[in-house]
């Protein structure tokens, strides 16, 4: 299978959902996206099965300020000076290049990175949705070392880090993205096929078009949706307050629904920081990170992002498990509520939801 | 002694005009229907108000124009300047190049060439790199133009590569010049979008402006005329020459501005019912409340600022049928069609003064419903008929009320203005305001929001964070007063009226997005 401009608008309507509120704008990628493909022909989609065991595989992330990335936009040459790096460091050039995060912006543009150096896209990335930190990834969390941070700027700058772990990875990467104007393209870990096996999150492309699809066109967008995530409907009403704060670099705040139609006199309220990260309704968690909860349209289906809450929206809030690696202890302690700051266990969304 | 001022709002069914006195009270207007043209129409409501105003046309001091020329000529890709499209930033944004999804048709209409050379701004105010004068001058040779855009990488907080390109381009090909920090706010791509909007308008801009100045001198008129904003202030045609784009979206602002005159309310949720459509805009210290989210025009993303207008399918002409309502509407053959005025059609108008809602002057309208409803059967026929009409005005009030509260963000304390010629469609009474208010001249609020408008200037950049805060956001205040003086704006009556502090993520030092704006009444 490839993908074809055709697949785009699917792709990008997906990664909205997956990107549980954060992620990025996916209208900026998706231009890129499409640009790329009229220019350099369509990207083949693989799985990891079609790659030597040996071939070097590019998990690919834009990492920055979203307001820098929205004036401030990638240089299309970004990717080949990352490639040029891997093959000066491993002696061969990348075979594949991957989405380090499915969710959000970060889940389009890496169709027109790849289409740019003529490479395939793999059919995985790194963390099956959004998550705003550079250690938490599936990676990460399977025990690959996090010594090789490779990222490259709009002027041509190629900065390679060998950070001692992903905590460090993070820490510098952010500062040399602040350096280079708050906006950079970074590889975290270069994988070959042997050690991506078990340590990425398989199918996510494929995923997301199919995602994208499943609305397009469909006299129910939200049931089509809802069957096509197997997610559990947390609440369909109207949001009534959006507050937000700016603590530590990123925006916290906290959104109310109340219920309308069948869900009247039912409240949920979201924790968000960039995602949405906790549901609760009457003190009670309904769904927690790392499982992943969606806000979407309820007329459309379409997910809306944090930034774009506003009192008066008629939305509806689904939510889903996360893939089984982020369940492992370890997967919990990088991207699980305490993580984010919330002194709160790990229950499964099923769980959660199980008696309505 | 000019002392008299008359607006004029070209809407898409009625153009309207007034004439204001030295008080600001309303002593003539009209409405006439909007032409293919727009020309015809804005001379008959012209001739229409100088006609019932008799004697007194010297003293006629200002005109002011609010048209929807420069939005139709896009819609409609017609009348377009071929524009050359220059950003600076290279190599940073060449993944996206300009007018990237673009629909096909107003590109090949909009654009003669396109080009990323160097130069640009980062966040925090270096140069990318000095701006490629020789790349600006390899792309334009030969090339084909009526205007060039240009968008410099973060030009709303650093401005002069642009200014720089713009002085080049003047002097050595004589072009006129769209210059993004002009004309719109950070988003590189919207911006850029808007600037090129802009110079393909340029040819638009100055018909407008020649077809109000030739009406004027043919009717002997001295008077000077402004051009209405989309933000509810004025502009001369200098500056509208300058700045077509801004004209977009002046219709919603003028009748939101027209509501707050006309009421003396300034904080309100204004409602215009028209024909076919009710607009729902909110007023904020006697101004439009602006739309957070990007705005589109003839399919192209913009992030001009814009009033924040909820438009509904609920007018005058709604076509009412069992059951339900809408969403089309007779539009402007209402006056042939709808049971009050003889005609077959159950419309919106009908089902209001069955429901005791008339407008001024309806004489005999209700008899008229009450025969219709009498002649459409006896006994069961005649009840499900009357029992239509008084469906279809719940689910009206319903469409209002629900649309009203989205608009109030959950306060409730707010009046209700109801303004346009459907205004008595509206209840007494709607949960979500704190009363409803209908002021006189309602019908004509949007040609009075052009009479009464104010010249005005904006600034919107990035500060830093720290101590130095508080002398850059008066450097930003001084620059946006500038502006509006620039605009017309009488320098000892410019105030600010509004000032929006926004802190960024994901920065090494703290910064803040600030956005400024300064209003003030017509120098004399």
């Amino acid at each position: 299978m490839s993908i074809d401009e055709s697949d785009i608008p699917a792709l990008a309507r997906g990664c909205a959902v997956l990107g549980t509120g954060g992620g990025g704008d996916v209208r900026t990628g998706s231009l890129a996206a499409v640009g790329a493909v009229r220019e350099h022909g369509e990207v083949p989609l693989i799985g990891l099965d079609e790659l030597d065991d040996d071939a070097l595989i590019v998990p690919l992330s834009g990492i920055g300020a979203p307001t820098v990335s929205h004036e401030m936009i990638h240089s299309a040459d970004e990717p080949k000076r990352i490639a040029e790096e891997i093959e000066r460091l491993f002696g061969r050039p990348p075979s594949a290049i991957m989405s380090s995060e499915i969710g959000g912006s970060n889940g389009v543009a890496p169709v027109a990175w790849a289409a740019r150096l003529g490479l395939p896209l793999l059919d995985a990335d790194g963390m099956g949705r959004a998550f705003p930190e550079v250690q938490m990834v599936s990676m990460y969390v399977a025990g690959l070392p996090a010594d090789l941070v490779i990222m490259s700027d709009i002027v041509g700058n190629v900065v390679t880090i060998r950070p001692v772990d992903g905590l460090w990875s993070e820490r510098l990467a952010r500062a040399v993205c602040v350096a280079a104007g708050s906006s950079a393209l970074m590889a975290d870990y270069v994988l070959t096929t042997v050690r991506a096996r078990g340590a990425v999150i398989e199918g996510t492309v494929t995923r997301a078009i199919e995602i994208g699809r499943a609305t397009e066109g469909a006299a129910d967008p939200l049931g089509a949706l809802q069957g096509s995530l197997g997610a559990v409907r947390l609440i369909t009403g109207k949001l009534t307050d959006v507050e937000r704060r700016t603590t530590g670099g990123f925006v916290r705040g906290t959104a109310t629904i109340e219920g309308t139609g069948d869900d009247r006199g039912r409240r949920l309220t979201l924790e968000l920081q960039n995602e949405n990260l906790v549901a609760l309704e009457d003190g009670r968690v309904r769904a927690m990170v790392p499982d992943l909860i969606t806000v979407v349209d309820t007329e459309t289906a379409a997910a809306v992002q944090t930034e774009g809450l506003r009192y008066g929206q008629r939305v509806t809030v689904l939510a889903w498990p996360c893939d089984p690696l982020w369940r492992t202890p370890k997967g919990l302690e990088t991207a699980g509520p305490r993580a984010f700051g919330y002194d709160l266990d790990y229950v499964p969304v099923e769980e959660l939801t199980a008696h309505g | 002694m000019a002392d008299l001022r008359i607006g004029i709002d070209v809407g898409g069914t009625n153009t309207d005009a007034v004439v204001l006195d030295a008080d600001g009270r309303v002593i003539a207007k009209a409405k006439r229907p909007t032409t293919p043209d727009v020309t015809e129409g804005l001379r008959a409501a012209l001739d229409a108000v100088l006609t019932e105003l008799g004697e007194g046309h010297a003293r006629i001091g200002r005109v002011m124009l609010g048209t929807t020329h420069a939005t139709n000529a896009i819609l409609e890709r017609r009348n377009l300047g071929r524009v050359a499209v220059l950003r600076l930033g290279a190599p940073a944004t060449t993944s996206v190049p300009p007018l990237s999804g673009w629909p096909g048709d107003l590109r090949a209409a909009v654009s003669a060439g396109e080009a990323v050379v160097p130069g640009g701004h980062y966040v925090d105010g270096r140069e990318i790199g000095p701006p490629g004068l020789d790349a600006v001058r390899r792309f334009l040779d030969g090339l084909e133009a009526d205007a060039v855009a240009v968008t410099s990488v973060f030009s709303p907080a650093s401005g002069d590569h642009e200014r720089v390109v713009e002085e080049l381009i003047k002097a050595e090909y004589g072009l006129p010049v769209s210059v993004s920090h002009e004309i719109g706010s950070l988003g590189l791509l919207e911006r850029e979008n808007a600037t090129v909007l802009n110079a393909a308008l340029y040819g638009v801009a100055a018909h407008v402006t020649e077809a109000l100045v030739t009406a004027l001198a043919e009717r002997g008129l001295g008077a000077k005329p402004y051009l209405a904003q989309n933000d509810g202030t004025l502009m001369t045609l200098e500056h509208a020459a300058r700045l077509p784009v801004s004209t977009i979206g002046s219709g919603p602002a003028n009748s939101l501005r027209g509501a707050a005159y006309l009421s003396g309310v300034a904080d309100a949720i204004v409602v215009d019912v028209g024909g076919t459509s009710t607009d729902l805009g909110v007023l904020a210290g006697g101004f439009p409340r602006e739309s957070a989210a990007a705005v589109e025009i003839g399919g192209v993303l913009t992030n001009f600022r814009m009033p924040d207008i909820l438009a509904i399918a609920l007018g005058g002409g709604t076509v009412v049928r069992n059951p339900g309502i809408g969403p089309d509407s007779v539009g402007y053959r209402i006056v042939e069609e709808a049971l009050v005025f003889g005609g077959s059609t159950v419309t919106m108008t009908d089902a209001a003064v069955a429901a005791g809602r008339t407008p001024d002057g309806a004489a005999g309208w209700r008899e008229r419903i009450e025969a219709a409803v009498r002649a459409h059967g006896s006994g069961d026929m005649s009840e499900r008929m009357a029992d239509t009409l008084q469906r279809a005005v719940a689910i009206a009030d319903g469409m209002v009320i629900d649309a009203v509260d989205r608009m109030a963000l959950g306060k409730t304390d707010r009046p209700l203005v109801a303004v346009g010629g459907g205004a008595f469609l509206l209840p007494d009474a709607v949960p979500g305001a704190s009363r409803v208010v209908r002021p006189e001249h309602a019908e004509v609020a949007n040609a009075v929001g052009a009479a009464i408008a104010l010249a005005s200037g904006r600034v919107d950049t990035i500060l830093p964070a720290g101590d130095s805060r508080s002398k850059a956001i008066e450097r930003a205040k001084e620059e946006a007063a500038a502006r509006a003086v620039a605009a017309g704006a009488d320098p000892s009556g410019v105030e600010i009226v509004d000032l929006l502090e926004v802190p960024l993520s994901y920065l090494s030092e703290p910064a803040v997005r600030v956005h400024v704006k300064a209003a003030g009444p017509l120098a004399r």
